[in-house]
């Protein structure tokens, strides 16, 4: 089981209740496909994904970035028991969405570097720290269901 | 994934407006590796002070970012220009390279929280990529 300090506990929940998932959730997802453009290869029925400017602009991503956020909401509340939390979505990723898992990593770092952007200088290391750890805990639960 | 003329250009440009506060950064920088990736403390064993904001951690970064600023000036040769610290990094510091891929990403969150309107995502694959050409030409000489 995941240890969590309560500065830990405390932050997650501090930046969870703050976050604006619509616009966080869409420009994270939208920069990943920017910055990693192979992950465009997950979303092949979204449209246009031709230059950064189309990817920023099209709804399906803005849509489905704050679907992936609002489920980072379930490991938000049940953080010690976030590998059980994501049994059902880690299949799902896997046997349905074919999705490697070096790509959470990837989202996980767009995530981290909107969520600095829009806190400044309140994300410091230690808020940097906690954040990372916990979409780590997140990447690896759904990863578990991988064979 | 090499970088292209517009990358470069890029890159420069944003080089052109953070470079003013580029020993701060650099020092923001090494600070968050330290405390969000504690492995990487144990290449500074001999440091006396390894909290963020210490004097060993200040001058450390200022030492890296100006190595990272004399990339951008050479950007179109990196191996060539970073040959010499590649060779250091390689048989002196023998740091993993994998670390290379942590700073980066250490570096890129600190843009992003000083320079939020500059860090667009274009700009954001473009630091990307040139931070891995500049980790790719350190080791350079590794084997």
């Amino acid at each position: 089981m995941v240890e969590w300090t309560d500065f830990e506990r405390a932050t997650i929940q501090d930046i969870f209740s703050k976050m604006d998932y619509e616009s966080v959730g869409h420009n994270a997802l939208a920069r990943c496909l920017v910055v990693y453009p192979w992950t465009q290869r997950y979303f092949g029925k979204f449209g246009n994904l031709y230059n950064a400017a189309a990817i920023m602009g099209n709804p399906m991503v803005a849509a489905h970035g704050a679907v992936v956020l609002h489920g980072l909401d379930k490991a938000v509340k049940n953080m010690d028991n976030i590998k059980a939390t994501y049994a059902e979505l880690s299949v799902l990723h896997s046997e349905k969405l074919h999705v490697d898992p070096d790509n959470f990593r990837l989202l996980a770092d767009c995530l981290t570097i909107v969520v600095a952007s829009r806190l400044g200088t309140g994300f410091t290391a230690d808020v940097q720290a906690a954040f990372q750890k916990f979409l780590a805990v997140v990447g690896s639960a759904l990863t578990k269901q991988y064979h | 994934m090499s970088l292209t003329a517009k990358d470069m250009a890029t890159v420069k440009t944003l080089w052109g407006k953070i470079s003013s506060k580029s020993d701060e950064i650099g020092a923001e920088a090494l600070g968050r590796m330290l405390t969000v990736y504690p492995q990487t403390k144990t290449y500074f064993a001999h440091w006396a002070d390894l909290s963020p904001g210490s004097a060993p951690v200040k001058k450390h970064g200022k030492t890296i970012m100006g190595a990272v600023s004399a990339a951008v000036a050479s950007i179109e040769d990196l191996p060539g220009a970073m040959s010499q610290l590649s060779e250091l990094h390689a048989y002196k510091l023998r740091v993993d390279p994998s670390n290379f891929k942590i700073l980066s990403h250490n570096l890129l969150v600190v843009l992003a929280i000083q320079f939020p309107s500059d860090f667009t995502p274009e700009v954001h694959v473009a630091m990307d990529k040139f931070l891995s050409a500049v980790a790719l030409a350190l080791s350079e000489k590794y084997r």
